[in-house]
């Protein structure tokens, strides 16, 4: 069972004077106590895990929420920023003990300049949203999470989202040129702005992937790019991964960037073929989506040479997208590979690690080894571009003891990832669902570096607590350095 | 006396750091010492030499990742990648000739100081290319960060914290850094006889259409004397020069859009693979600043600031100036020896925002007003915060950024 911090009874048996304590920052509506009406915020994307809210906190100016946060820092109360809950790793998992602020009324586009490239927004305003208000003038957001119709910006800061297209264009850390952050102090620090680099050390850098647990995001510029000219796809099989896996290599190394560079492996492609008919090919072990985007004569350039490196491996079928919605049935499929695992199994269990790309037979091989051994059917959808795996454990919550089975099945591909020289998560986050992973990746010093990090933001450890982090520390604890002047040889290194 | 600790182990490194901090000395941090004239001189009597951590211990073109030491030279890296038809895509400038160093440095020094060149504006700076370390913080520790994979949020990104702290954190002892295709042609379209502000917008123009623009600066007159290609110093008029590169057949199309596009903003030509290189890199490495005592100056604002900020700033003495990133990188040279300017311009920036480095100036002055722009108060305050979580003694390079930091 999840630990989370220990719990401050105090806290809630005052539920109802600290709410009549924040409806003198938040007035009306924006204070919810009652039951029924916290409900839906019990869990966000991972839904396996649910927390009753102490209080929900859904203010509407960036005064209120320093307000609040300087009303919670100065009664020791937890705090959990959320945006529109769509975590995959419990991210916005609330606190029983911990007001949730709910960043949902900040929903406005501020203000477009594409003298500048730049939009500056509120976080509640969803993903899409931002591609919406500039689409018709030939503009675009590029970071594009498959949530992107629900997920809000603020959320993409807090964990730093991807998507598919994130090989070319990079992440959401790449494609945000500042943030207004309120600390757990109050405080309203203005971090870059539309000018690139901000000055010092990064803070945006920081800020960005940091989970919540460094401060509450009010404000976001990011940078737009202009549409590509056009975009075309190819789809194709192959009669093993490591086939497919070469036509990856292969793209790359003859200097080709694809926008988008897709792989599924044969149950995947069988769940998504019997759910929107795509006309995926079903006589293949592998299957690649790679689509080009850029100038018209680029891509037609692009697509022979693509084409001429997979026929080199022995594809089994190659298809190439003549118009806007071929390529998008080419899509369809991935994008509901989820949803179509979804129909095969009562439950499945998304997972997220990032590999390097060239240990992918070896990988999937291992998964498979396991998938028998735990006696759990997986399905893998996979950023092929970035190595970015996303194995569909699937299980029946229904039966006891499964989900706990598909759960350290889970944790059993991400520590293999980690062994092959990669990560345990390239786009979902820690939170919680992570967080007594961590020590397979990092060492103690490693965490206890990344919480001094913490520190340096909220030295009472109020933000997001329980998130990311296997082990809480106290901030003077984790400060303290025990050197005894003197006694430390200092032999063996060459002095000049 | 200085005295120089050459650790050769990431144990002894940390020894050092450890040794450091027991007798509270500060450390300068230095791999090959080329960037010694960038940012605030350290005072210190030790010098930690970094120069055994070096060479290249992983290099994967089709995963398109390399790692190395710090102190690996950026000849080696840069030899490297070309032989595999590959780059740092964020153009890390050759600062030697503006500051007056032996050579190009080392990787580690790059990274350090999140240099980056005219490709900025679409691929990004050395922080969105470095992907993970292994160091030594200023407590002593053994820690590391990031990784080597593109796609990775397990856990505060940390590099990006290291990447532009000037050494003030901690020492690495091996990075990895993402590195991308080389492309296969370079062109150049240039508007001839256009001011810094109708070259803005015709650069805006041309990022705002689909030409993949990965290079837009204009140089003024003034200024184009410097310039080994002929076409812009024989014809003694400004230029706004957008670059764009890629595929054969792209960037031929590219370009023909492209100039058709701009031909209202003036007459326009175009600059091919050689000359096309020559310019840009020109423009990355400041040549129209080498060989002169000015002070420098690198700003960065908004792009369509830079026009009323240069027209502020045009009466300070001797002074010049040209456009990176479409205006949103200023190169200025000025002749303010004793002050360098730096509350004239600084005063100028502060109601339309961004950041002014001082780059090029003696020690003395930069000892004496901010090389980098003053944080408001609660942004210097998490700074110190954070230089202390890392280096609670202040023994690793100590008021290299800031004083105090």
């Amino acid at each position: 069972m999840l630990k989370m911090p220990d719990l401050d009874e105090g806290a809630i048996a005052r539920r109802l004077s600290i709410a009549d304590d924040l409806r003198a920052i938040v007035p009306g509506e924006g204070v919810i106590v009652d039951e029924d009406e916290r409900r839906p915020y019990e869990s966000d994307g991972l839904t396996a895990y649910r927390t009753m809210p102490l209080v929900v906190v859904l203010p509407e100016t960036v005064e209120q929420v320093a307000e609040v946060l300087k009303y919670c820092k100065a009664h020791g109360i937890k705090v959990v920023p959320r945006g529109a809950g769509t975590s995959l790793s419990g991210g916005a998992l609330p606190l029983a003990d911990g007001i949730l602020l709910g960043m949902g009324k900040f929903n406005r586009v501020l203000e477009v300049d594409y003298d500048n490239r730049c939009a500056r927004v509120q976080p509640g305003v969803t993903n899409l949203a931002i591609t919406h208000a500039v689409q018709d003038d030939g503009f675009y957001y590029a970071p594009d999470p498959s949530s992107q119709i629900a997920c809000t910006i603020g959320g993409n800061v807090a964990e730093n989202s991807g998507g598919v297209h994130c090989l070319k264009y990079g992440l959401t850390t790449n494609n945000v040129l500042g943030i207004e952050l309120v600390t757990m102090d109050g405080e309203v620090m203005r971090i870059g702005g539309k000018h690139l680099d901000a000055e010092g050390y990064d803070l945006l850098g920081i800020a960005i992937g940091s989970e919540g647990l460094l401060g509450v995001v009010t404000e976001v510029t990011v940078r737009l790019l202009p549409k590509p000219e056009t975009a075309r796809a190819l789809l194709i099989g192959f009669p093993s991964s490591e086939a497919g896996g070469d036509c990856v290599a292969q793209v790359i190394g003859s200097g080709i960037i694809p926008g988008g560079m897709e792989m599924m492996d044969k149950p995947a492609i069988i769940a998504a073929e019997d759910f929107v008919h795509a006309g995926y090919p079903m006589d293949c072990e592998a299957l690649l989506i790679v689509e080009l985007d850029g100038p018209e004569a680029e891509v037609a350039h692009l697509i022979d040479r693509v084409r001429e490196i997979a026929e080199g491996l022995g594809a089994t079928s190659l298809r190439i997208s003549e118009s806007d919605e071929e390529r998008a049935t080419f899509w369809a499929g991935r994008k509901a590979a989820f949803p179509a695992v979804g129909r095969l199994s009562p439950d499945y269990y998304c997972m997220d690690g990032t590999i390097p790309r060239n240990k992918l037979p070896l990988v999937l091989k291992r998964m498979n080894e396991m998938s028998a051994q735990y006696g759990l059917g997986v399905a893998n959808v996979f950023h092929a571009g970035d190595g970015n795996l996303h194995p569909l454990i699937m299980y029946d919550a229904n039966n006891p003891g499964e989900l706990e089975k598909a759960e350290e099945f889970g944790a059993d591909i991400l520590k293999l990832c980690v062994e092959v020289g990669g990560v345990l998560t390239g786009e979902h986050g820690v939170g919680v669902e992570k967080r007594d992973l961590m020590p397979a990746m990092f060492t103690e010093e490693d965490l206890n570096q990344q919480q001094r990090v913490k520190c340096a933001f909220d030295p009472d450890g109020l933000l997001n607590p329980g998130k990311v982090f296997p082990q809480l520390h106290r901030c003077a604890e984790l400060g303290r350095m025990h050197i005894h002047k003197g006694k430390l040889p200092f032999p063996d290194i060459p002095r000049f | 006396m200085t005295e120089t600790l050459r650790p050769e182990t990431e144990a002894q490194l940390a020894e050092a750091v450890t040794w450091a901090n027991s007798e509270r000395l500060p450390l300068e941090v230095l791999g090959s010492g080329t960037k010694r004239a960038l940012g605030r001189p350290v005072q210190s009597a030790h010098r930690l030499d970094l120069t055994a951590f070096s060479g290249i211990h992983l290099y994967e073109p089709e995963e398109l990742v390399l790692g190395a030491g710090p102190a690996t030279p950026m000849a080696e890296i840069l030899e490297a990648l070309e032989e595999k038809g590959q780059q740092l895509a964020f153009e890390p400038p050759d600062l030697s000739g503006l500051l007056g160093s032996k050579d190009s440095g080392t990787i580690g020094g790059i990274v350090s100081t999140n240099l980056a060149g005219p490709r900025r504006i679409k691929d990004g700076a050395a922080r969105d290319h470095f992907l993970g370390f292994d160091a030594v913080s200023g407590r002593g520790q053994v820690f590391k960060s990031g990784g080597r994979v593109m796609k990775n949020v397990t856990g505060y990104d940390l590099p990006k914290l290291i990447c532009g702290s000037y050494g003030t954190l901690a020492a690495m002892t091996r990075l990895v850094v993402k590195v991308l295709p080389r492309a296969e042609k370079s062109r150049t379209v240039l508007v001839r006889g256009v001011d810094a502000a109708q070259a803005v917008m015709a650069l805006a123009d041309g990022l705002n259409g689909p030409f993949e623009v990965s290079g837009a600066a204009w140089l003024p007159a003034g200024l184009t004397a410097s310039s080994g290609v002929g076409y812009i110093r024989d014809a003694g008029v400004s230029v706004a020069a957008l670059r764009l590169e890629g595929f054969g057949p792209s960037v031929e199309y590219r370009c023909g859009k492209l100039r058709a596009l701009l031909a209202p903003f003036g007459e326009t030509e175009e600059l091919h693979s050689h000359n096309s290189r020559t310019f840009w890199r020109e423009i990355r490495d400041v040549v129209p600043f080498h060989g002169d005592s000015r002070i420098v100056w690198r700003i960065s604002v908004a792009p369509t600031d830079a026009p009323a900020l240069l027209a502020s700033l045009s009466h300070l003495k001797n002074q010049s100036a040209y456009l990176d990133w479409a205006g949103g990188l200023i190169w200025l040279a000025v002749d303010a020896p004793r002050q360098g300017a730096a509350e004239i311009i600084r005063d100028v920036m502060a109601p339309i925002g961004g950041h002014a480095t001082l780059i090029r100036g003696g020690a003395t002055l930069r000892n004496a007003v901010p090389v980098f722009h003053p944080q408001p108060a609660p942004l210097a305050a998490v700074t110190r915060r954070l230089k202390a979580s890392f280096d609670p003694n202040g023994v690793l390079n100590p008021g290299r950024m800031t004083e105090g930091v």
